[in-house]
């Protein structure tokens, strides 16, 4: 039998708090060289400006510790949870919970969810959005993703029919792009879920977005292909940053997929604004 | 279709200021104005249609559609960017016609928005989303006006300098997201 490993809540706990004080303070590297390689590209007056108000709002917002931007989201977790892992001393969901809740109460971050119906700030951004998974080993991986508002409104899942398609997938996003660009706080990264149950499908675009920015889908070519095209097709599109016109609409496109019904082609779509805020430990 | 030079403007936004700029016009707003986002909205069009009044007078105000996060110790303000101003579309008419001339966010505005702009002789700017710790230097004051229960969506007075703009609907009807995308369909 496998040793059992302690992992105490308070860990967790923290772990969470201060995982998203850092997201909403830090872009990843990945991301601050993929707005440097745009920002070398681009050639209208206005996109540059944009691309480069970008680049010291991450800076200040660094160095003096203040949130990249004012929505600071809602706080999506995705756990790992490895099977030989035995959570002590108290409920993992309640102290994800509490992370999340000192992290917004201590970082100075937004408050930004609500009833849907009365709209009453629910005064502490809780509860999360907590995916967990079971995977071997004796550890716990915690992903903390604030997820705006804006963005979000901009993404969403299609039942498209199976007769659509590649091409018919191609067609459909790039409608949303051209549709969304603006309001999503382009330069976007497009996170796209193809197949499996509708929820597969969005579980996949938003897992999508984790991925080193730019870095190719690792296990099917044909995917590979397909984000390389879309995104030349995106940004041939002339939206721009921001929807103000420019070549940079898209940092990148990243595909992943799943076995569906026979009957159905679901595509999920996560137009990401520019903040891809994201920040992982390993406990 | 892009200007280069940018223009300094100061609020009260009047028609005569409006008619002077076109969508494209890179613009630095000092002044006055206003935050509301969502549920301010919702307020100040339920009080409209029930004939009340506003906790705030709206004449020529410059609205900034936005919520902070909140201020650290020894700072004026938290970070503050533009929200998705298309949400605030189906209560815009009214306020316009309760005085409202500028409003400033991200995003495209509905067709009927965009003509009561015109209308109204307003304007709509865009502020860039995403940048919002560099966007709080350019506030020097806030002060609460109405609605605390509202927490980050209370109505705020600023007082701004040197926040930098771009015209999107002008007081002639033009739409800079328009233009670019017209640009985009005659590239494909």
């Amino acid at each position: 039998m496998e040793q059992v490993r302690e992992i105490p809540c308070h860990e967790i706990t923290e772990t969470v708090r201060r995982l998203f004080i850092a997201a909403n303070t830090e872009l990843p590297p990945d991301l601050l060289k993929a707005i440097r390689d745009a920002r070398e590209a681009e050639t209208s007056s206005v996109a540059c400006s944009i691309l480069d108000q970008i680049l010291d709002n991450a800076d200040v917002a660094r160095r003096e510790s203040l949130p990249l931007c004012q929505d600071t989201g809602l706080a999506v977790v995705f756990a790992e949870i490895g099977q030989d892992v035995h959570v002590v001393g108290g409920d993992f969901s309640l102290a994800i919970r509490e992370g999340v809740r000192q992290a917004y109460r201590d970082g100075y971050l937004r408050k930004s969810l609500c009833d849907p119906l009365s709209r009453a700030n629910t005064g502490d951004n809780t509860p999360a959005i907590l995916h967990t998974e079971i995977v071997p080993g004796d550890q716990i991986r915690i992903i903390a993703v604030p997820k705006g508002g804006g963005s979000e409104n901009m993404s969403g899942v299609s039942m498209l029919l199976p007769a659509a398609g590649w091409e018919g997938i191609r067609q459909h996003i790039l409608q949303k792009v051209a549709q969304g660009a603006a309001n999503a706080c382009a330069p976007v990264l497009v996170g796209l879920g193809i197949g499996g149950a509708m929820e597969t499908a969005v579980v996949l675009a938003r897992r999508a977005l984790l991925r080193t920015i730019g870095d190719p889908n690792g296990s099917d070519e044909r995917l590979r292909d397909l984000e390389r095209v879309l995104l030349a097709d995106i940004n041939a599109l002339g939206i721009g940053p921001q929807g103000l016109g420019g070549r940079t609409t898209a940092l990148a496109v990243h595909v992943e997929m799943a076995p569906c019904h026979i009957a159905s082609l679901p595509v999920a779509f996560q137009l990401q604004c520019h903040a891809v805020r994201h920040m992982e430990a390993i406990l | 279709m892009m200007q280069a030079s940018v223009i300094s403007l100061r609020t009260p936004l009047t028609a005569d200021v409006c008619r002077e700029l076109s969508a494209g016009d890179r613009v630095l707003l000092s002044g006055s104005v206003l935050t509301a986002r969502d549920a301010a909205h919702r307020r100040f069009a339920d009080t409209l249609r029930r004939g009340g009044r506003l906790p705030v007078s709206l004449q020529d105000e410059t609205i900034f559609y936005a919520a902070p996060t909140p201020t650290p110790p020894g700072r004026v303000i938290g970070s503050i960017g533009p929200t998705t101003s298309g949400r605030m579309d189906p209560y815009t008419t009214a306020l316009l016609g309760a005085g409202l001339r500028g409003m400033i966010g991200k995003g495209r505005r509905s067709p009927e928005v965009v003509e009561a702009i015109r209308k109204r002789q307003g304007v709509y700017f865009a502020a860039t989303g995403g940048v919002a710790a560099v966007t709080s230097r350019c506030i020097r004051s806030v002060s609460l006006l109405a609605y605390e229960d509202l927490g980050p969506e209370a109505v705020l007075r600023l007082e701004i300098v040197n926040f930098p703009l771009i015209v999107v609907n002008d007081a002639c009807g033009g739409d800079l997201y328009e233009m670019v995308l017209k640009i985009a369909r005659t590239n494909d």
